[in-house]
């Protein structure tokens, strides 16, 4: 119980430091204090994702119903995360590039991101037996997943861009003041905190209704 | 081969409901096994579950020869099934379907051992015929031809003489009793002659 | 199961469905007249008027992945619904099938790209600079389309509400296929060396690949 009374306050921290600590950037003025929620969302989902697949590789190799349970609140976090980045991302474009949507390279491959995890939702609402629904979920998310990486990391990187890359990968270095680079990645394990803490709510909520379910069978 | 099947504690939830729970049974070798239970109340998908076409929501089936565990390539050539949700393909002949399941599986001396499953059928004079000009009974003939092929230790049969006539029936007792020399036969069933064959029950609620 | 016996299992399934084809050439003429048709409607449509190589290019995948969507799709679908699927799977090993399927989604398409694409050209008066470049384009993309899609197939073949459903997840999982796909083909159409496209070419056979693959493997779970 402690620790989440702990994450409330480092958020709220975060939060503050957001406007007090982060100086306006260079050109985008108030706009650039948005990286300190845009990339932890977006590494959220993404981490998110990755955490849906682990699972349903698991549930594969197991036959473990927990670990599809799992496999399907990841999923469903990652996508509301993924949703946030999109929206904190659409708002940074209009004030670096004048309008919400350009159909960037990364805007696209963030926007087939959100449909690959609406078509696992909508494979798994269209499956009555759940084992069978299990099984053919966890194959589409491991499909899904292998289109992440080309997604996220290939596509933007080989088509031109205008997104701007916060680890300069050739040169090994951040480009950020050591003050923001302090509340962003402050920011990054709030968020994944967050993201913790939604996951066990989630799975104790639907551990209870699968309970109830099968009380109701009997 | 003396394969025996053993079921642990089987399951199958389909929300809102539980179609049967806990059901622990082993089919012995050379013996005749019938599920038996009114209509809904999970036959076709207990069985379904031993043939591994569905998974099961808790429990495990196992496959053993003398104590050593079946992988799975081995337990697909130790069933034969025949039911009504089974079909062969329309567009082929008797014969060009039996020879393609011969193919697939790897049958040797697939030629004589055709030849003589369409004789016990009594399909030979329609073999080049397209199944889908065949009646019922005559699919469900077919059927057996092709759950025969590779004679498998393990015949599961989903209501055996649903569909055939008299004649028919007997052939089918026929093959159940040859079964029972060298393998086992699993049968979901309510026809009371047919029960009375069992060597063992299992009834479901 | 040992590689030979695998190969020559697929083979068989692979003879087995190109016969049932050949009787009834339903799947093939589906897709026949559904790409004719959309070719048609959009050629009367845009009439006369010179289109610029992009837009003709994407004209041309979403056209055949919309053949593709809806004939690859039967590939499971159809044993399922005609109650051939258990009888298959019973018989043998799940990734033996599945190349099987493969391999008759992929003669299926090319067939219908043969067809469809030199239609396509005359009907859109298109000279393609490089028109090897352009045949490698269709076929690896075929490839892809029936890697992906049959994959695809046999995960919606085990669904009972299927409606629009293999579209929907076979849409994303190929964009990138089709997007490469489509600048391949532009560039083909428009010229340029065939140097420069050599990469893209690599990636679609890539593409196809790593899906075969991690398909070989997830079709034993379904």
């Amino acid at each position: 119980m402690i620790w989440k009374y702990a994450m409330g306050l480092f958020m709220a921290a975060v939060i503050i430091a957001s406007f007090l600590l982060v100086p306006p950037t260079q050109g985008l003025g108030d706009m650039g204090r948005i990286i300190v929620y845009h990339v932890p969302t977006a590494w959220v989902a993404v981490l998110a994702y990755l955490m849906s697949m682990v699972h349903s590789v698991a549930f594969l190799r197991t036959g473990d119903m927990l670990r599809d349970r799992k496999a399907a609140i990841a999923a469903g976090l990652g996508t509301l995360f993924c949703v946030l980045a999109t929206v904190t991302g659409a708002i940074w474009a209009r004030g670096a590039w004048g309008m919400f949507w350009n159909w960037d390279p990364r805007q696209t491959s963030v926007f087939l991101l959100l449909m690959l995890y609406v078509a696992y939702f909508a494979l798994r609402a269209s499956v009555q037996d759940p084992d069978r629904r299990a099984k053919l979920a966890a194959v589409y998310a491991i499909l899904a997943f292998l289109t992440v990486p080309f997604l996220v990391f290939v596509v933007p990187r080989v088509y031109p861009t205008l997104h701007p890359n916060l680890i300069n990968v050739t040169e090994r270095r951040y480009e950020m003041d050591s003050i923001i680079r302090l509340v962003f990645l402050s920011s990054v394990v709030a968020f994944t905190g967050l993201y913790l803490w939604m996951f066990d709510l989630r799975l104790r909520a639907e551990n209870i209704l699968d309970q109830l379910e099968r009380e109701r069978g009997n | 081969m003396a394969v025996r099947v053993v079921c642990h504690d089987l399951t199958k939830h389909f929300p809102p409901r539980t179609l049967f729970r806990g059901v622990s049974v082993t089919v012995e070798p050379h013996s005749l096994f019938a599920v038996t239970g009114r209509n809904g109340a999970g036959k076709t998908t207990l069985l379904k579950i031993i043939a591994g076409l569905v998974p099961s929501s808790c429990g495990s089936v196992h496959f053993s020869d003398g104590g050593r565990i079946l992988s799975l390539g081995e337990i697909r050539q130790t069933i034969g099934m025949v039911a009504p949700d089974l079909a062969l393909y329309d567009a082929l002949s008797g014969l060009e379907n039996l020879a393609f399941f011969a193919e697939v599986r790897g049958v040797a001396a697939a030629r004589e051992q055709i030849a003589e499953l369409l004789e016990l059928v009594g399909l030979t004079k329609r073999r080049h015929d397209p199944v889908a000009t065949y009646s019922s009974g005559m699919k469900q003939r077919l059927q057996y031809a092709h759950a025969l092929l590779h004679t498998p230790s393990i015949l599961i049969l989903d209501e055996p003489t649903s569909n055939l006539d008299s004649a028919g029936a007997q052939v089918v007792y026929g093959i159940m009793q040859r079964q029972r020399q060298h393998g086992s036969v699993v049968y979901a069933t309510n026809d009371a002659r047919e029960v009375a064959l069992a060597d063992a029950i299992l009834q479901l609620d | 199961m040992q590689f030979c016996s695998l190969i020559k299992a697929a083979w068989t399934v692979f003879r087995k469905d190109l016969r049932c084809e050949f009787r009834t050439p339903l799947n093939f003429s589906i897709l026949m007249i559904f790409a004719v048709t959309v070719l048609m409607v959009v050629s009367f449509a845009v009439g006369g008027i010179a289109l610029d190589p992009t837009l003709l290019a994407a004209l041309l995948w979403v056209m055949l992945f919309f053949t593709a969507m809806t004939g690859v799709a039967r590939a499971y679908v159809q044993e399922e619904e005609t109650g051939t699927a258990l009888v298959l799977r019973l018989a043998t090993d799940s990734a033996a099938i599945y190349i099987g399927k493969v391999l008759y989604s992929f003669v299926l398409l090319v067939g219908v790209a043969i067809v469809v694409v030199p239609l396509y050209l005359v009907l859109f008066s298109v000279a393609p600079a490089m028109p090897l470049a352009l045949a490698a384009t269709v076929v690896l993309g075929c490839l892809g389309i029936a890697v992906t899609g049959t994959t695809f197939s046999a995960i919606v073949a085990q669904v009972t509400a299927q409606g629009s459903l293999m579209t929907v997840l076979s849409f994303p999982v190929m964009l990138p296929l089709l997007w490469i796909a489509i600048s391949t083909t532009s560039t083909a159409f428009a010229g340029s060396n065939l140097v420069a496209l050599a990469p893209d070419l690599a990636f679609m056979f890539f593409y196809s690949g790593m899906t075969f693959v991690a398909s070989l493997v997830l079709v034993e779970y379904l």
